[in-house]
Order: structure tokens, then sequence, then C-alpha cells
């Protein structure tokens, strides 16, 4: 394994963002702007029935009267909702004679990102569903899957094939009036993943969501919905990337999962979307609603979370710990170079009695980037004997960068044990010396250090996703010493 | 054209944030040789040992520094390191989060690329791990933990003996490295300088005192004053600093600056 990461670390030779393409598909969009007609116009467009038109309806209703909220410690640029397009699709057109129904440039493009969707040329064990614009664009391994009762398909099909899931489900953690971003997304939510894994099954292969951003003046709206059923286990996980653009372009994600009795979520992120030149010009403004629910007794969700990209990043993947003895995890590595901003964190909800939550965060600051961990641990007056451990540390390349913490206790249980630890440090110049004075260039050395401070959170990722995200954490840290 | 040192320096001279620190100072290194540096606190020994390994805290104004016959000055740190110019450093530093056997494998494999040999194998290293921490009498316990996390001070200083003992390098600087340790550790230290003494492995040994050159019989002692190599002599002269101090020499340096100001041709 340190064979293979060091081998990983070695290739990377460049700094530059390598996904910054654009592909060159004819692609269906329709005119800029959000009325009531955008909202009905993407609902016909993916053939909706009437309940989900009526739910877009209800929250676009409700956005109206929302106001951005303000209390991140972001600079976040005006957000013209007039001029972002709610929906593109790749037109597909499947090469002749082929058995894949997909384009064969849509193939290319993954390809490209290192998300063949062949699935014979697949790493046995993953299956995926890649998510283009506003679209799903193919599924993999869904038979295999199926076989075991388990549901993988793009969130439209899900609409259409299951709605009685969708709609027991759907908006279950996080209403449709939980946030500005949230509401937006419920109004005009393109398509995303929908996981359902039955009763006492384990999902015998990880489950992963590949997004991509590629019409320029398009938001993406993916909404994720992820059920295990009592006693369960999945392992999910999502990647994301977009090309170099000069312009911001808006991210706004919904995720909800819910675990019921004795389930276990695994729910991992390497974010790298596009995150503006070196001179905070462009990049993805990424505001994504994240929560789980531990509904049943027993249940566990854990997020872990690789965060490189994004101009901004405003995002809080959450656990409500209803059932009694759930346990709910958040493990977050946050990187922000050059202009990036990060406020990014999570809430533990303790409703339940006994009920677990362990907090590590780590947040990297290069160039001028601003890094805040935000959390919130609230433990209710039932939740007898709930425990929370979080651990925040910030670390610092240069001084013109910053990291901040805001962390929020709200403890109505007297047998509540909370603790918080918090440490910043900083690379010093003294540290890269000592490295390059055995041989280490200074990227490697940076590479070292930070790999080595990330540690914690890297391992709980997929052991091949933990090799990716070793090699991101380099890249988008390069050029930021010396 | 291979020359017939290792290191030359010629008036050399330095300076950090625009203060004058290393005035003018010339010494030359042939392979094998143990050359001892001592002087005062303040004199320069560590600037000249930044100089060497390419501290840019430290701007070269003036003089030439070559290694091998290739301008040294040239190189990165990192090259310099993978050339074979090893520092034990003063105050080495600690590295949290990055464990020692992850940074030392790094270290060999980078410095074996250069020098277009294939990355050792795990099992390789973990054998040649295990040789050189018998040489150095170093505990696992203290290879199984982050590099200088915690390691107490003679810790340390055995610690950077490893590394040298590990990286094999064609010439070694020994910045105090002697200062601190209790006389076993003394002992292991200078085993592990004489352990890696070759015909053409060079040590040059920064230290305020004779008890290291007890173990360590140097070729050349030289005292550095004020930025300056004043005098050199063989091994006898570190016993009559050790007897003497420096006072005597300061004053000889005096005279000797003075007839050098003189001598000059303005
Ligand atoms: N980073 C620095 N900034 C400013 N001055 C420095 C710096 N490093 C060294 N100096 C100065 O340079 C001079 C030489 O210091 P140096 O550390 O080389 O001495 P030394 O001979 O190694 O002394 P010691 O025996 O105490 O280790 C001293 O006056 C010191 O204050
Ligand atoms: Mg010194």
């Amino acid at each position: 394994m340190e064979n293979d990461q060091d081998k990983v670390l070695n290739e990377v030779t460049s700094g530059e963002y390598k996904y910054g393409f654009v592909t060159d598909i004819e692609t269906e969009v329709i005119p800029k702007g959000l009325t009531e007609d955008v909202v009905r116009l993407i609902s016909a467009k993916k053939q909706e029935p009437e309940w989900m038109l009526e739910f877009r309806l209800k929250a676009f209703r409700h956005w109206l009267t929302m106001k951005m909220p303000a209390w991140a410690n972001l600079k976040i640029p005006e957000i013209n909702y007039q001029d972002i397009i709610f929906y593109a699709a790749p037109r597909q057109r499947p090469a002749p004679g082929s058995l894949s129904e997909v384009d064969p440039q849509l193939i290319k493009t993954f390809d490209k990102l290192g998300i063949p969707l062949e699935e014979q040329k697949r790493l046995t064990g993953v299956a995926v569903d890649a998510v283009m614009d506003s679209i799903s664009v193919k599924t993999t391994f869904r038979e295999t899957l199926a076989e075991l009762g388990i549901i993988f398909c793009s969130f439209s099909e899900a609409v259409r094939e299951h709605p009685s899931l969708v709609q027991k489900y759907l908006a279950s953690v996080v209403p449709y009036t939980d946030n500005f971003f949230a509401t937006l997304n419920s109004a005009v939510f393109s398509d995303g993943s929908f996981c359902y894994i039955p009763k006492d099954v384990r999902c015998p292969m990880e489950l992963s969501t590949y997004f991509r951003i590629n019409t320029s003046n398009t938001g993406q709206f993916e909404r994720t919905l992820l059920i295990a059923d009592e006693e369960s286990y999945v392992s999910y996980l999502e990647g994301c990337t977009a090309p170099m653009r000069d312009e911001n372009q808006l991210h706004a994600a919904v995720v909800e999962i819910v675990a019921e009795r004795g389930a276990e979520v695994k729910y991992s992120t390497v974010q790298n979307w596009y995150p503006g030149d070196r001179d905070g010009k462009g990049g993805i403004l990424n505001f994504v609603t994240k929560r789980g629910m531990c509904k049943g007794d027993d249940s566990k969700i854990s997020w872990t979370q690789v965060e490189t990209g994004s101009a901004i990043t405003w995002k809080y993947p959450s656990c409500i710990l209803r059932g009694n003895n759930s346990t709910g995890e958040f493990y977050s590595v946050a990187v922000t170079n050059n202009y990036q901003q990060a406020d990014t964190g999570t809430k533990m909800i303790h409703i339940g009695k006994n009920t677990k939550s362990t907090i590590v965060s780590k947040g990297i600051s290069a160039g001028f980037g601003q890094n805040s961990y935000r959390g919130l641990v609230k433990v209710l007056g039932k939740a007898e004997g709930a425990r929370n451990f979080s651990q925040c540390d910030s670390l610092l390349l240069g001084d013109k960068c910053g990291a901040h913490t805001f962390p929020y206790i709200e403890v109505d249980n007297p047998s509540a044990i909370v603790e918080h630890e918090a440490t910043t440090s900083r690379i010093g110049e003294d540290q890269i010396f000592y490295c390059n004075q055995r041989g280490i260039s200074t990227e490697d050395a940076i590479g070292l250090i930070v790999n080595g401070y990330a540690r914690e959170v890297i391992n709980k990722l997929p052991m091949e996703f933990a090799v990716e995200a070793q090699k991101l954490l380099q890249i988008s840290l390069e050029g930021s010493v010396g | 054209m291979k020359s017939e040192f290792l290191l030359q320096i010629k008036d050399l001279k330095a300076s950090i944030d625009n203060k004058s620190i290393i005035k003018g100072l010339s010494l030359e290194v042939k392979p094998g040789e143990i050359h001892a540096i001592m002087g005062p606190n303040g004199s320069g020994k560590s600037t000249l040992a930044n100089v060497l390994t390419g501290r840019d805290l430290v701007t070269v104004t003036d003089g030439s520094v070559t290694f091998e016959g290739r301008n040294l000055l040239d190189m990165s740190p990192e090259e310099r390191a993978r050339e074979g110019i090893f520092l034990s450093f003063q105050y080495p530093i600690e590295i949290p989060g990055v464990s020692m056997v992850n940074f030392m494998k790094t270290a060999i494999n980078e410095q074996r690329k250069h020098r277009g040999l294939e990355p050792l194998s795990a099992s390789e290293f973990l054998s040649q791990m295990r040789e050189k921490k018998e040489l150095v009498e170093i505990d696992s316990a203290l290879t199984n933990r982050s590099v200088n996390e915690g390691f107490s001070g003679g810790e340390k200083k055995k610690n950077e003996i490893f590394q040298m003992a590990m990286l094999e390098p064609r010439l070694a600087l020994l910045d105090e490295t002697d200062s601190g340790l209790d006389i076993d550790a003394l002992r292991i230290v200078a085993n592990g300088v004489n352990k890696i003494r070759s015909a053409d492995t060079s040590v040059i040994v920064i230290t305020h005192y004779q008890r290291l050159l007890d173990y360590i019989i140097p070729d050349f002692v030289h005292v550095m004053f004020d930025g300056r190599i004043v005098k050199s002599a063989g091994p006898e002269l570190a016993l009559e600093l050790e007897k003497r101090g420096y006072d005597w020499i300061r004053k000889e340096a005096d005279i000797a600056e003075e007839s050098w100001i003189t001598d000059r041709k303005l």
C-alpha cells in the first residue's frame, strides 16, 4: 500500500487542474433564468408524475420568499439566478451497431476523467452512476445489484420506476423548506442517484456517483437519496469535476440518507470541482445540503469528505441521531489554496438514548485561502448518555491564509459527555528545509506533511480512493510554498 | 575535470538580512578527510553549514564553493542532498504526522532516483533500517514515531546519525551533534561517524568540545572567528583550545587581520 501511495505521489508532476477540459457534445439547453414555467419545463423534460411537479412548485414558491443566508464566513459574489441555465442535457448519439446506449463522446469524456463506463473495464467492486450536467448518463452494474434486490439508478428513473419509495423518503431528512439552497434544489433539481438497499443485505460493491459539469452558464442541482433498510450496509462514494471557466458556476445539491434499524451507511466524497484560477477568477460555488437520519436503533451513518475543489464551499454533512444507540461520524479534510474559501463542518443532533458522534475536521489553508470549521453538537433533553468527541485541526501554509473554527455546543441532558479539542499548526520553512536537506523536493515535502496530517481522515476512505485523495491533496497545494 | 578536492570553498562571503556573517572563508576538503571546526558562539559555524546546504535565508555575496569540481551554489538544497551532502542539524526539526519510515523511504528513494538507481524494495529498505538502527543503537519505538516528534534532545541527535547512516553521504556536516549527549550516546554517535568514514567519505565536525574528537580523530582542526577561519592545524589544536580557551587566538587573529589590512592594495 505504501509503495503504491509513493508511486502515485511521484507521478504527480504538474499543479494544473487536470480536469478542466470541455467535451464538445451537442447539448440540449433551456433558456436562462428561473420562473415557475422553467420549473414546469424541467419536470416535463423528465416526464415526471404530477406529485413530483407539485413538490417542485411548492418548493419554488417557498424559495421566492427566502433570502440567501449571510451567516457563513464567506465572501460570496452576487448570484444572478436569471443568468443561469437550469437544465442542460447532452444529446446522446450512440455509435451505430454498438451495444452500448451511451454516446462514445461521453464514454471518452468519462474515460479521460478516469471513470470508465464499460463494466468490464471498471475496477471490480465499484458501480458508478455517471451524471453530466442535468442528467444521468449511465449506471453500471445495475443488473448484478438487482439480483440482491438493490436498486441503484438515476434519480429521474427512480421517480418513474419506484415512486412509492421516493415519495416515502424524499424530503424526509431535508424538507423542502430547509434552507435557501436546499429549497432551490427542491424546485429545480435535475438528476442524481437513487439507491435502496433492502433489509439484511450487505452491498457487495462500492456504489459511486460521478458528477460532471460540462456546459457553461449552467447550474448543477443534483439530488441523491440513499435508503438503507434494516440491518443493511452500503458504502457510497461521490466524485466531481468541472471545466475551467472564467465565470463562477453554481452547484447546489441535496443528499439525503435514511438508515433504518441496525443499518450502516458510509458516505464518502472526493470533491474536486474547478477551484478557480490562481487569482481567484472563476470556479464552482458549491452550496450543498447533506444530511443523514439514523432513524432506527443501532444505526450508523458516517460521512467522510475530502474537499479540495470549488471557489466556495458551503457544506455541513450532518447526522440526526434519532434511534437509540445510533452513531454519527464526520471525517473531513478541506483544502483552500489561492483564493478558495470553505465554510464547512457538521451538525450532530442527538435525540435517541446512548447516541454517539465523532467529528474529526482537518482544515488546510494555503495562499490566500480561508478555511472555517463550523459545527453544531446538540444534545436534546431525552438523549440520555449521549457522547460526542470533536477534534478540529487547522494547518496553515504561509501567512496570508486563514483558519477559523466556530464550534456550537448545546446540551440539554446532564448525562451527556461532549469533548472538543482544537489545534492550529503551520508548515514551517524549517520543516520544508529539513526535508530538502534529505533530498526531498518541496512539493514532495508538503505532500508528506499534508498527507500525514490528513491520514486519519484519508484512512476512512475506501482504499483505491484513498490513493486518489492523497494525490489530489498534493496537487491542490502545489505552488503554495516557496 | 575531476577535482582532487571533494569540497573547495574560496573566499566565501555570506550575509543574513544584509548583515555580513561569513567574511571571507576558504576551506578545502579532500575525499576521506575529517575536519573539525571550532570557534566561539556566533562565529558563523552553523551559517557556514547553511550555506553549504543551500538554506535560502543566507545570501552568498562573494566567493565560490565547488563540490566534486561542480558549482555547489547553483544547486537547490535537495540536489545538494542527492549529490551526497548531509547535515546533522544543530537543532533537528520535528515533523508531526510524518512517520520516520515514510520519511526515510522517500529520502532514500529520491536520492537513488537521482543516481539512476531503482527504488529499494520494501524488504531491502526494512533490512537496511534494521542494520542501521543497530549501528546507532536507536530504539525501534523511535523509528516508528513521527520524525523527531517528542524525541529528547539526545534522541534527536542519535536520529540524525541514524539518517546519516541510512543515506551514506559523501560529505557529512555534523553541527554540534555532540552537545547534549550523554557519554554512551557520544560513543554511539562517534561510532556511527567512524563507520561511514571511508576513503571517499569526508566529514566536517562542528563542535565546542574536545571530547568528541577523542573518538573521531580529525585530520585538521580549524578555528572560526567572526566569519573567518583564523587558524588551522592538526588535532593537537583542539587540545590546546580546550586548555587555553579562545583568547590567545583572538589576539593572534587581530594581529593577522591588521597585517592583512595593511597588505591590501587599495
Ligand atoms: N536567521 C538569522 N537571522 C539573523 N541573524 C542570524 C540568523 N542566523 C544566524 N544569525 C547570526 O549570525 C551569526 C552567526 O550565527 P551562527 O549560528 O552561524 O553561529 P555559530 O557559530 O553556529 O554559533 P553557536 O556555536 O552558538 O552554534 C550570529 O551573530 C547570529 O546571531
Ligand atoms: Mg551553531
